[in-house]
């Protein structure tokens, strides 16, 4: 037996399994499915309860209202909500060709969500072996993000929304599937704990790349104090979207829609 | 990944994978000089890791399905989630003998049709009139199906 040997580089036959070649097939996916998509907005937002999938149901709704073509894609596989907020939870998703065709909710928007694929009541929960799911609960919750992009027939859209769960993990996966990264539309409510979360979430946006739309204060009005919305658009130097009382009037829809539908 | 026969200082050829269904994956691999075989035989954890990131060992040998990584390892997917085994039940194509839908039946019905377009697509481009357990077994081990 030789003493030593050749390593991985030394080696110049293909390799079968041309793992780095599947990983580029997959982006290449993602971008071809999304060339007909002229904007992709994430929804994100440092905290949880904020209601960010409200704030994104109700922005497609009034984007489509308007007469644009809307989507929104829920990324928020362990707390779905999108696709009963614009009532398209119950629809069976046909598959067409190599796309899955997302369905038609509320106003013409289409949506993807777990929530139209999970047993009801049920948490999502991955095939494997016990004892190990943290390991690669993340890589396979990733490669499901890939797919609700890269296998959704998404077609012509004005804006695709992508509602993020709480935090900026989703972000960050998300900004690396994309060919480029999205326009980022933060969500907070007027607390100032709310404001330090966010503000994490927007730097994390910032430093990945994202383009920085503006932020929604929700839930104005009511018992929670403070001024983050405020805050965090002089901090950051950008727009104060909208803020939204517990139950906004259709009105307040529309404006948001406006300043969105203006943005480049 | 490269296996290297150390004594004829040559690369080793991909030869056959196996997924016996039981998580754990086998990858045969050749020496073109010499012939000797070796094994890579990965345990479940290594398995999943791979499958985690929607890439195949060996190298794809059918195109990507569909949100084949969500249904294919989602456990707590609905059965009656997608309309595709209804439509593919209509649609023209070669024959199940009741065996092999019995077999099907048996596939959890989240990924139920996804399975049946990959089986029904292999009769289809081999020229097989009638998808029978044996077709399956043959299809499941030339396209590396774990547990299909």
């Amino acid at each position: 037996m030789p003493g030593s040997f050749r390593t991985y580089h030394d080696l110049t036959d293909a390799d079968r399994s041309g793992l780095p070649e599947q990983i580029g097939a997959q982006r290449a996916r993602v971008a071809a499915r999304l060339a007909g998509v002229r904007r992709v907005v994430a929804v994100m937002s440092g905290k949880g309860g904020v209601g960010k999938s409200f704030v994104a149901a109700g922005a497609a709704r009034a984007l489509a209202q308007s007469g644009r073509a809307t989507g929104v894609l829920d990324a928020d596989f362990a707390g779905p909500t999108a696709a009963r907020l614009l009532g398209a939870r119950g629809a069976r998703l046909r598959v067409a060709g190599d796309a899955v065709v997302p369905a038609p909710g509320a106003d013409g928007v289409v949506v993807i969500s777990m929530g139209q694929l999970l047993e009801d009541g049920r948490p999502l929960a991955f095939r494997g072996p016990g004892g190990a799911d943290h390991v690669w609960r993340e890589a396979l919750e990733a490669a499901a993000l890939r797919e609700f992009l890269a296998d959704v027939a998404w077609g012509a859209l004005d804006v695709l929304f992508v509602d993020l769960p709480p935090g900026i993990a989703r972000f960050t996966e998300l900004v690396e599937i994309l060919p480029a990264p999205p326009q980022v539309l933060t969500v907070t409510i007027p607390t100032p704990e709310a404001r330090d979360a966010v503000r994490r979430a927007l730097r994390a946006a910032r430093e990945r790349g994202g383009t920085l739309l503006g932020v929604v204060e929700n839930m104005v009005g009511g018992p929670l104090a403070g001024s983050a919305g405020d805050e965090l658009a002089a901090e950051f130097g950008i727009p104060l979207l909208a803020r939204l009382p517990f139950h906004p009037p259709a009105a307040a829809w529309q404006a948001l829609a406006a300043r969105l539908g203006g943005a480049p | 990944m490269k296996f290297l026969c150390i004594e004829c200082d040559r690369q080793m050829a991909f030869e056959e994978r196996r997924l016996p269904g039981d998580g754990t994956l086998a990858v045969a691999f050749r020496c073109p000089a010499c012939g000797r075989a070796v094994a890579l035989l990965a345990n479940p954890f290594e398995t999943q890791l791979v499958s985690s990131l929607g890439v195949v060992i060996g190298g794809r040998t059918v195109p990507p399905q569909p949100l084949e990584t969500v249904r294919g390892m989602v456990a707590t997917g609905k059965d009656d989630a997608f309309a595709d085994a209804a439509e593919r039940a209509a649609a023209p194509g070669p024959r199940w003998s009741p065996e092999a839908e019995e077999r099907l039946a048996r596939v959890p019905g989240f990924v139920r049709g996804m399975v049946k377009r990959i089986y029904a697509d292999y009769a289809r481009e081999h020229g097989i009139a009638e998808i029978t357990p044996a077709v399956m077994d043959t299809a499941r081990a030339a396209l590396g199906l774990e547990e299909m």
